[in-house]
């Protein structure tokens, strides 16, 4: 039986083929604009670290005061007394300040050029919080940290440049004119968005190459290449001064595994904040926040407006289709009143006739999915021509896109069936053999 | 000739089709009208004068590795010779930031010290005395930089400094009375004043900036040179030269000192001033592109829809269209017949769609902080949906005012 209706079905479908081909080119480009603003959208939406979403926080202190800060809203970021401050108590169970700084490798062969590759500098907890994962070796040690050691930790594509992917653990690189010994090498990790540190350089960068202390960082008087913001700018000449001032520019991390962690971290930076009050640092009432990875992202507005705008709108754009292909599908169906009417005088149920159009809608999404991922593709293609390239490179057409596209195309077209199906079912067969 | 009453009791039999062209006409004003305000709004950004003359203009981002403080004065000043030497290049200008480059510094400025009530956020320029010639702005009042008041300074050490320049639009913020020449400006929370020196014509800040911001060209250029920072080196070609130096001026600045980074094009390395001004409003273009898109294929797949179901109806109703023409009913009356039945139709979608419209206009107000739709936009979307409506209708009705009169008498 179904081969028979898939039969009749392809024959309507041959039988009027412009009406036929509207239905299938509406579906399509319905189905493959929302596709594509969706690749877009699934990556720029990601958790990037669903395991730990809830149990890592970003700190936030207001150092400015009512009178600079952000609507009442503390820095994003945080200056070097406070989470110098933070880090010594170390009261979660692993907890990390962190700032891009540029370095580059120098090369030992005169011939070569410097190569420079997106850099963190950050404290040794930070490679288990993150879940950063090693190909080679392993992270440096706390002890490193505290005695300003220069390791660094470099990423897989570093290694392959530098070393052919040989196993470098141990071996030295020469960054900005200094030595520093290889401790680890981390395999592919590329969370997007980079929810560490969405504000330096944008939430969607190339991958992390290169990791130093910040301790080292900071004894190198290294300024940050994100940003450096403060409520007063004028705060005296030189490095020790920027340090000892109120300017932000350090993001500061903590892994808090229980609610009941995260509660006694918070009153704990409630009472930090209420004491630098009392020492006269902070002239207003402690204003902290603690807000873990999705609420972090959520309140950094990582979503590009453009995004989710151009998402919304292709779904009214697919919505429209849908209506458009409901209305043709309907002239269709009823074009073959006739023989609906004999096929039900002959014997055949309304199930039969629902079965039958239901069919042919899905055959209809069936070859709009398979322009529509044509047409996907295209679309995927061609973000770059509307978004960063630093998006851009992340929207691809994998196999769940590709399902997905051929799944809504064909749920799609079945939805829009229904009605003209139902109207299909209703023929009465005497009523359609006495006019005939 | 109108044939409402009829056409109205004849639409009554097709409900449900009625209603779904009603429908698609509704949402795709809804849609349209609020795309083309959108690409309305991208496209007057776009057009912001960026105050460059921006043929012939190279900026390379240079970056040294690990050079000492005290050196880095005489390395940029031998990279400018270079540069200069370089056949082709008019002139070399070593800035931090400049216009739309993305990114850069900004203060708080005002005309008393320290008064938080008056500031004003500024971007800040950082060069030397060739900035304005290279860049090619215009010095409506006052004078450039002189070589001696540029300084070299690191970041952390960064005092006011003695003169400034500022766009026309940060002097009439700062004076309304139009009197900023040889007046003060107070930099950051400085307690030292700088003197207004000159003042030039628009000029775009270090970004691009959203479309609603109106403090754009508030610029302020000072003769510095930040020293522990990414310099660009800004380089005015001679005509048809600009491609030639976007691959000889790196290789030079490589040749005389390996140890720097130039980083990719997407990064700020070398580009063209074209390329810099195309970079900081992608996102624009790129949304108003797809929203024009959107719109084409939307009216289309519209036409479409009302070219389908006419059709049908002219198919179902051959028989009544014989009567009415062996009746004596013209072959005029038959097609504005259908003429009208659409022109209803469509009206009626309209009036949905104007509510429809204004709804989603506000969605997006409130949801993206963008400004409410304007009526006229609602008004053109209406007029190219009933202008379609009709041209879609015509094939179809053309074939209805075709049915002979003696169709009456043949059955189906």
């Amino acid at each position: 039986m179904f081969v028979y209706y898939f039969q009749l079905g392809m024959r309507s479908l041959r039988h009027n083929p412009v009406l036929t081909a509207l239905m299938v080119i509406a579906i399509g480009v319905g189905v493959a604009a929302s596709m594509t603003a969706y690749s877009v959208f699934r990556i720029v939406s990601g958790n990037p670290i669903p395991e730990k979403a809830s149990q890592l926080y970003a700190v936030q202190i207001d150092n400015y005061g009512p009178q600079h800060n952000e609507k009442g809203e503390p820095p994003d970021e945080m200056d070097y007394t406070d989470a110098l401050a933070l880090q010594r108590t170390h009261k979660a169970i692993r907890e990390t300040s962190l700032y891009p700084v540029l370095l580059s490798v120098i090369p030992s062969n005169p011939d070569l050029r410097p190569i420079r590759s997106d850099t963190y500098a950050m404290s040794a907890d930070a490679f288990q919080m993150f879940d950063i994962p090693f190909l080679y070796g392993r992270g440096w040690s706390a002890s490193d940290d505290q005695n300003r050691t220069p390791v660094v930790v470099i990423g897989r594509a570093l290694n392959e440049r530098l070393f052919h992917g040989a196993n470098s653990v141990g071996q030295e690189i020469n960054l900005n004119g200094y030595e520093y010994r290889i401790t680890g090498v981390i395999d592919r990790w590329d969370p997007q968005p980079r929810f560490f540190d969405p504000i330096s350089v944008g939430p969607f960068g190339d991958p992390i190459q290169l990791f130093i202390p910040m301790s080292r960082a900071i004894d190198q008087q290294l300024i940050t290449a994100g940003h450096t913001d403060c409520p007063v700018e004028n705060y005296g000449g030189g490095w020790d001064a920027l340090l000892h001032s109120d300017c932000v520019w350090l993001l500061h991390w903590v892994e808090l595994p229980s609610a009941a962690d995260a509660r006694a971290y918070r009153q704990y930076l409630q009472d930090y904040a209420s004491e630098q009050r009392r020492a006269g640092r902070f002239e207003w009432p402690p204003n902290i926040r603690l807000r873990n990875v999705t609420q972090w992202l959520d309140y950094e507005h990582v979503v590009p407006p453009e995004t989710s705008l151009s998402l919304y709108i292709s779904l009214g754009f697919l919505l429209i289709c849908l209506v458009n292909t409901v209305g043709l599908l309907l002239a269709k169906f009823l074009r073959r009143a006739p023989e609906i009417g004999v096929r039900r005088a002959l014997g055949a149920s309304r199930r039969t006739i629902y079965a039958q159009f239901l069919l042919e809608g899905a055959a209809i999404g069936l070859a709009g999915g398979v322009l529509g991922l044509v047409l996907t593709g295209l679309g995927v293609w061609s973000i770059s021509l509307i978004f960063d390239a630093q998006i851009a490179r992340l929207a691809t057409v994998d196999l769940k896109l590709m399902a997905l596209t051929l799944c809504v195309a064909v749920l799609a077209a079945v939805l829009a069936a229904l009605y003209p199906t139902w109207r299909a079912a209703k023929v009465q067969p005497a009523w359609q053999l006495k006019i005939n | 000739m109108l044939q409402i009453t009829p056409v109205l009791a004849a639409l009554k039999r097709h409900k449900v089709g009625t209603l779904l062209i009603g429908l698609q006409i509704a949402l795709t004003l809804a849609i349209v009208c609020n795309a083309l305000f959108i690409i309305h709004q991208r496209v007057t950004h776009l057009a912001r004068p960026s105050g460059v003359a921006e043929e012939n203009l190279l900026t390379v981002r240079n970056e040294w590795t690990n050079a000492r403080a005290a050196d880095l004065g005489a390395l940029i000043h031998t990279d400018m010779e270079t540069l200069r030497q370089l056949p082709g290049v008019q002139d070399v200008a070593v800035s931090y930031g400049y216009p739309l480059r993305g990114g850069g510094w900004e203060s708080n400025l005002s005309i008393k010290p320290e008064d938080p009530s008056q500031a004003i956020a500024g971007a800040r320029f950082f060069g030397d005395e060739h900035v304005l010639p290279v860049l090619g702005a215009r010095l409506i009042t006052g004078r450039n930089f002189r070589a001696d008041e540029v300084r070299m300074l690191d970041s952390n050490n960064l005092s006011s400094p003695s003169v400034v320049i500022i766009t026309k639009a940060l002097a009439k913020r700062l004076y309304p009375d139009g009197s900023a020449l040889g007046k003060p400006v107070y930099v950051g929370s400085s307690a030292t004043p700088s003197t207004i020196i000159g003042i030039i014509g628009d000029m775009a800040g270090f970004s691009a900036g959203t479309w609603t911001d109106t403090t754009y060209d508030y610029v302020l250029l000072e003769p510095t040179v930040l020293i522990d920072r990414a310099n660009a080196y800004l380089i005015r070609t001679l005509p048809g030269q600009l491609d030639t130096l976007t691959k000889v001026a790196p290789n030079a600045l490589f040749k005389i000192n390996r140890l720097r980074i130039i980083p990719d094009a997407e990064n700020g390395g070398v580009r063209t001033f074209a390329e810099v001004r195309a970079h900081a409003y992608k996102d624009d273009r790129g949304l108003a592109l797809m929203m024009g898109a959107i719109c084409l294929v939307l009216l289309m797949i519209t036409a479409a829809g009302i070219v389908g179901l006419t059709s049908f109806w002219v198919a179902q109703r051959r028989k009544q269209i014989g009567v009415r023409r062996a009746l004596g009913a013209t072959r005029n009356d038959i097609l504005s017949y259908f003429l009208t039945e659409n022109l209803l139709i469509c009206m009626g979608g309209l009036m949905v769609g104007t509510v429809l419209a204004v709804g989603l206009s506000q969605w997006l107000v409130m949801r993206f902080e963008m400004e409410r739709v304007s009526p006229l936009y609602v008004l053109l979307g209406a007029v190219v949906l009933l202008l379609l409506g009709q041209a879609a209708t015509l094939a179809p009705a053309l074939r209805a005012s075709r049915v002979p009169p003696v169709e009456a008498t043949r059955s189906v």
